[in-house]
């Protein structure tokens, strides 16, 4: 009985959560509801068709596409190096200071969203395509040192013992006795980090950081509507290839 | 780094392979490094510097001033609604899409073992739309509402609304089709109706996981919503994109700070209502 009245007191404070919602919004549908609105949302879509695919225009998105690529590829991989390196600190190691004191890190670099990064990093770095790779970067490190940081501490720390007992010094003991356990861990982190960040990669060009994203920004903010519905299916494209690749391959590697 | 270590140990057999890999790795990454435009030394000239150390010099203290802290309080307000209501609204599309989409309540299958021509004509089309709206990412459809409804919350909104239906939309449909099929079976064969069939054979089965992944996608949600200000689409993203474009350091932070806040409060939220209601 108790818990029945709890139930309806919870669901009764979620309808109030979502009608103060739709309140204090108060947002403005005339576009969806009225005929004058609609017919105006109408041609605006109908600007979108046919899409632009003439030959140069097409080149274009090509170089873009493959642009959000090495931005997504070279974003991933610096943060794979910088998240090993601090993924050493902080599975502790070199000591518990340097442990929290790079967890810290790692969280700070990890909440800030990559769009926020990439904001950032327009202006550290200028417009452009770098902007967007280092922001891919910062975001990523936090969220792969974290990771990486879990394999070390999960990893048997026999064989790495073994080889210290047998007289090998702690790099050699690392290389040899520790890191072939995670690396195919690190590896399939980094693969699926970077299946996220193609496309991420693809919007971070919204703020000015290259790729696809600045494309459609820009040609939307021209009005050419018909090239950006091309940019359009290029993204969606680029993201339904990558999503299939990605199956295929976690497929053949789980069996 | 690692690599070449290997090539100092004259013992190591796989020492040349590695150097091999390695070799052609750093060939293939060229081209990646010069369409990015991989100049790190731009990060070092005295301009940027300049930028960033003012940038910098700004971030502390965080602005703390209670005209700010009254705007922002109203932004992060408003991220929490535009989440809320998207996702209502994503669910009023999602649900009906979802029962549309689901083979678990198809009369043929349960009858001869796979689903009926007219079933699977109607269902394809209906997964269709629902992976265009979820591939296409959902600040690009708050860029294109923006435009289509002007500035403001409204577009984020409907930008997650339309984004989230697809998501919710496909992964209610597998939930159902993953719940145990005995009790709606049985309602179909006896003569219910879908609807009955779905309310009183998968609904109880299911509800658990229906909500518990609902509640998820809120919180994705919430942290949409943020991001979402950065094309005009209201919310704490819009003042974070203001503060960065005039330099204020301090209200960078003082926003960045209330996001995190924002993201764990949305997390304890959502852990509270799973509670509650599984």
């Amino acid at each position: 009985m108790r818990r029945t009245l709890g139930n309806l007191l919870t669901l009764g404070l979620l309808l109030a959560a979502v009608l103060a919602s739709f309140i204090w919004l108060q947002l403005d549908l005339s576009a969806l509801l009225t005929a004058d609105g609609r017919s105006q949302m109408h041609s605006y879509a109908a600007a979108f068709f046919p899409p632009n695919t003439s030959p140069a225009w097409l080149a274009k998105l090509w170089h873009g596409a493959l642009e959000t690529l090495a931005i997504s590829a070279i974003g991933t991989l610096l943060a794979a190096i910088f998240g090993a390196l601090f993924s050493l600190l902080a599975a502790g190691r070199l000591g518990g200071a340097a442990r929290a004191l790079c967890r810290l890190l790692l969280n700070a670099l990890r909440s800030v969203p990559e769009l926020v990064w990439a904001a950032l990093m327009v202006l550290a770095a200028g417009l452009g395509p770098f902007a967007g790779t280092l922001a891919l970067a910062l975001h990523t490190t936090g969220v792969l040192g974290r990771l990486f940081a879990e394999a070390l501490e999960n990893t048997p720390s026999a064989p790495a013992q073994a080889l210290r007992d047998a007289g090998a010094g702690r790099v050699a003991a690392f290389l040899y006795g520790t890191l072939p356990s995670v690396l195919p861990q690190w590896l399939s982190y980094s693969l699926y980090r970077w299946e996220n960040n193609i496309r991420m990669a693809a919007v971070l060009g919204f703020v000015g950081a290259g790729g696809l994203g600045q494309m459609l920004h820009v040609t939307l903010s021209l009005f050419q509507q018909s090239k950006a519905a091309s940019v359009i299916i290029a993204m969606l494209v680029m993201v339904l290839l990558v999503d299939a690749l990605s199956g295929w391959i976690r497929a053949r590697l789980g069996s | 780094m690692i690599r070449q270590a290997h090539r100092w140990h004259p013992h190591d057999p796989a020492a040349l392979p590695r150097a091999l890999i390695t070799l052609l790795l750093i060939a293939l990454l060229w081209p990646g490094l010069q369409l990015t435009e991989f100049r790190p030394q731009t990060l070092f000239n005295s301009q940027s510097l300049d930028t960033i150390g003012r940038f910098l010099a700004g971030f502390w203290p965080p602005e703390r001033e209670p005209e700010f802290l009254r705007l922002l309080a109203k932004a992060t307000l408003e991220t929490l609604a535009m989440a809320t209501a998207g996702m209502t609204l994503a669910l009023l599309l999602a649900i009906p899409a979802a029962l549309l989409a689901t083979r678990a309540l198809s009369i043929s299958r349960l009858l001869s073992g796979r689903a009926g021509l007219p079933g699977r004509l109607l269902r394809y089309p209906v997964r269709l739309l629902l992976m265009v709206l979820r591939s296409i990412p959902e600040i690009v459809w708050a860029l294109l509402f923006v435009r289509a409804v002007g500035l403001g919350p409204t577009a984020g909104v409907l930008a997650i609304a339309i984004t989230y239906s697809g998501m919710l939309g496909k992964v209610y449909a597998e939930i159902l089709e993953s719940v145990d099929a005995a009790p709606a079976r049985a309602l179909l064969l006896g003569g219910s109706s879908r609807l009955a069939a779905f309310f009183y054979g998968l609904l109880p089965n299911a509800a658990q996981e229906l909500t518990s992944y609902t509640l998820y996608r809120w919180e994705c949600a919430v942290r949409a919503s943020v991001v979402m200000g950065f094309v005009g689409a209201g919310g704490l993203g819009q003042m974070i994109d203001l503060s960065i474009r005039m330099f204020a350091g301090g209200e960078v932070v003082s926003i960045l700070i209330t996001f995190l806040l924002l993201v764990l409060l949305a997390d304890q939220i959502s852990l509270l209502l799973r509670r509650r209601l599984a």
